[in-house]
């Protein structure tokens, strides 16, 4: 960047005028008025699971506050490595460790881990097909932090490493059931993770939803409109859909919270009923995610419904309050209501 | 395996010979037979490419058939150029992406340690990688988690890709360094056997719950002198009559 375009950038940025909204906390709550929310499903699930399997271990890179981690720290202290504000050791070490037989649970920030830790993830991890499980905060956006704590794009990056499974969960009930069944897999899983007090939701609408690997599930029937979704954007589209109702827009959900490998035999299921619009909805930049993805799987199916994309734009993103940025990003209920019904 | 190719990491593998030597023929609790032995000091191979000389000495302790080492680098071989677990019988790692595996070996001795396995876990790591920063993620994070089940092999022949590695990052007092980490460290001739045997028992022998880090000053090529005075000996080429003679000088040079 030359310094004349760098100062053409500090123009282009807007002065704010009026009533604000502050930066928000590192982390935001993504409730919703009128959710109900668990806190740190991660943590107390993870709990749960080293209480009935010695070989699950659970390490941080001076994060374990940020992740939740640090109810497993401070129920079972002797299952927890604070591994340092070093992400390369983490991994490798967690690479290590499941060499020795040992599930052990690596957290930090999403940006960390996909960014810094990626060589050690692919060839300490993912190369050699180990059970490291790689849990992290602050997915897509879910910070007004700015592009140094926004992994806009992980899912892009580590959807081209062979042998690993990802993961955005939707809500606390995804959260707290994936625990266990990702401990199961004999593999590599990357998971997005929210932390904190977590809204949850798919039980409003399935009370039934169980997580399951390699399976999207609908959440939502609907006539006029399929919303193929992931992550909070799950939690997005079903309000959406209630507002869309209103006026007279029948909306189905698919939740998938599998990106890798994905639930191609459902996705072409659905989107080959005829009739619907299809729309994917991601937090993600809208390279390389669930959205690409999904429009591969069709057309090399030869399933060729209208088909849209709801996600983060290629760019860098601001930094700022998160209610401001989602609603300016089109992450909002609202917003992805208004995208839907302008393509309708 | 060299005469194969035409070429290869030749340089490295006859200057840390007599390391890998007195590592599985003294140092290492090892059985040929079950190479995954539960009870087994763990070899790490962070320096993928020297596996020219790990297969040799495995094919001397008894894990790799002497036949097999013909098949170096070339289709379907289970012993690829750069070292790989799922290839080799004995290889514990994949390496080759540098600066890997102390990281790996801190994560195994914590393992061993939770089982109250008392092996031993061996990295050996080449002086090139101490430019990696991940390196001294691994340097720090040993000591902090008091892994004195690990011992880190530091082969300095002052030489990597593009030149002296004394030219580029592994620049001071490399002992120094690792002492004031918390390591037990010890620098000797890596060509002197008798030195390198002394080393491995002194670091094994420590009492304290820190690890030990031994820096092995080696010579490139060594034992073979038309080779040793190579100015680029990164990656040699050996012209075809060369290679008798090489092996004629590393047979006279055998201790009898």
């Amino acid at each position: 960047m030359t310094l004349a375009s760098m100062a053409r950038k500090y123009e282009a940025r807007r002065v704010p005028q009026g009533e604000k909204v502050a930066t928000s906390a590192m982390i935001a709550s993504l409730a919703a008025e009128g959710y109900d929310t668990v806190s740190a499903p991660f943590g107390h699930a993870l709990v749960d699971l080293a209480k009935t399997d010695e070989r699950v271990v659970g390490l941080s890179a001076d994060l374990a506050k940020y992740t939740d981690l640090h109810v497993l720290a401070t129920e079972m202290p002797e299952r927890f490595y604070q591994m340092g504000m070093a992400e390369q050791v983490l991994i490798s070490a967690a690479a290590g460790l499941a060499r020795e037989g040992f599930i052990p649970f690596a957290t930090t920030y999403a940006v960390f881990a996909s960014r810094r830790a990626y060589d050690f993830i692919a060839m300490a991890v993912a190369e050699e097909n180990l059970p490291v499980k790689i849990v992290c905060a602050l997915p897509g956006l879910t910070t007004g932090y700015g592009p140094s704590h926004q992994a806009t794009e992980d899912l892009a990056i580590f959807r081209g490493l062979p042998n690993m499974t990802l993961i955005d969960p939707c809500d606390a009930t995804d959260i707290a059931q994936m625990v266990p069944v990702i401990a199961a897999h004999d593999g590599p899983v990357y998971s997005r993770l929210l932390r904190g007090k977590v809204p949850s939701v798919l039980t409003r609408y399935k009370p039934d939803y169980q997580f399951e690997l390699g399976r999207a599930q609908m959440i939502r029937e609907g006539g006029d409109v399929l919303v193929i979704a992931s992550g909070i954007m799950t939690m997005r589209a079903l309000d959406a859909a209630e507002l869309l109702a209103r006026d007279g827009v029948d909306v189905a959900v698919l939740h998938v919270p599998v990106i890798k490998p994905l639930d191609t035999a459902t996705i072409l299921a659905e989107a080959g009923k005829p009739g619907r619009l299809v729309v994917t909805a991601e937090n993600h930049t809208v390279v390389g995610g669930l959205g690409e993805a999904v429009a591969g799987t069709l057309l090399r199916a030869g399933v060729t419904p209208t088909f849209r994309m709801i996600a983060l734009p290629d760019e860098f993103l601001e930094a700022g309050a998160l209610p401001t940025l989602h609603e300016m990003y089109g992450l909002t209920a609202a917003k992805v209501a208004q995208q839907i019904k302008g393509w309708l | 395996m060299g005469e194969v190719q035409g070429q290869g990491y030749i340089g490295q593998a006859l200057g840390v010979a007599d390391v890998l030597a007195a590592a599985y023929f003294h140092a290492l609790t090892h059985d040929p037979k079950h190479p995954e032995w539960e009870g087994r000091d763990r070899f790490l191979l962070s320096i993928g490419h020297y596996a020219i000389a790990l297969y040799a000495v495995l094919m001397e302790a008894g894990i790799l058939p002497e036949d097999e080492l013909e098949t170096y680098g070339m289709d379907d071989s289970r012993m690829p150029m750069s070292g790989m677990a799922s290839y080799t019988p004995g290889m514990e790692i994949t390496g080759g992406s540098l600066g890997h595996g102390l990281g790996i070996a801190v994560g195994m001795a914590m393992g061993l340690q939770r089982k109250g396995n008392p092996a031993f876990v061996y990295n050996l790591m080449s002086d090139g990688e101490l430019g990696e920063g991940s390196t001294w993620e691994a340097v720090m994070s040993a000591v902090q988690h008091r892994l004195g089940n690990l011992i880190c092999l530091v082969d300095f022949n002052d030489q990597q890709a593009d030149g002296k590695s004394t030219a580029a990052l592994a620049q001071g007092d490399e002992r120094g360094k690792w002492e004031a980490f918390g390591w037990h460290a010890q620098r000797v001739n890596g060509n002197d056997l008798d030195a390198v045997v002394a080393a491995f028992d002194a670091a094994r022998a420590v009492t304290e719950a820190k690890p030990r880090v031994i820096i092995f000053d080696t010579t490139m090529c060594k034992g073979v002198p038309f080779l040793e005075a190579r100015e680029i000996t990164h990656f040699v080429r050996v012209e075809a009559d060369e290679w008798s003679k090489a092996l004629a000088v590393l047979e006279e040079g055998k201790p009898s």
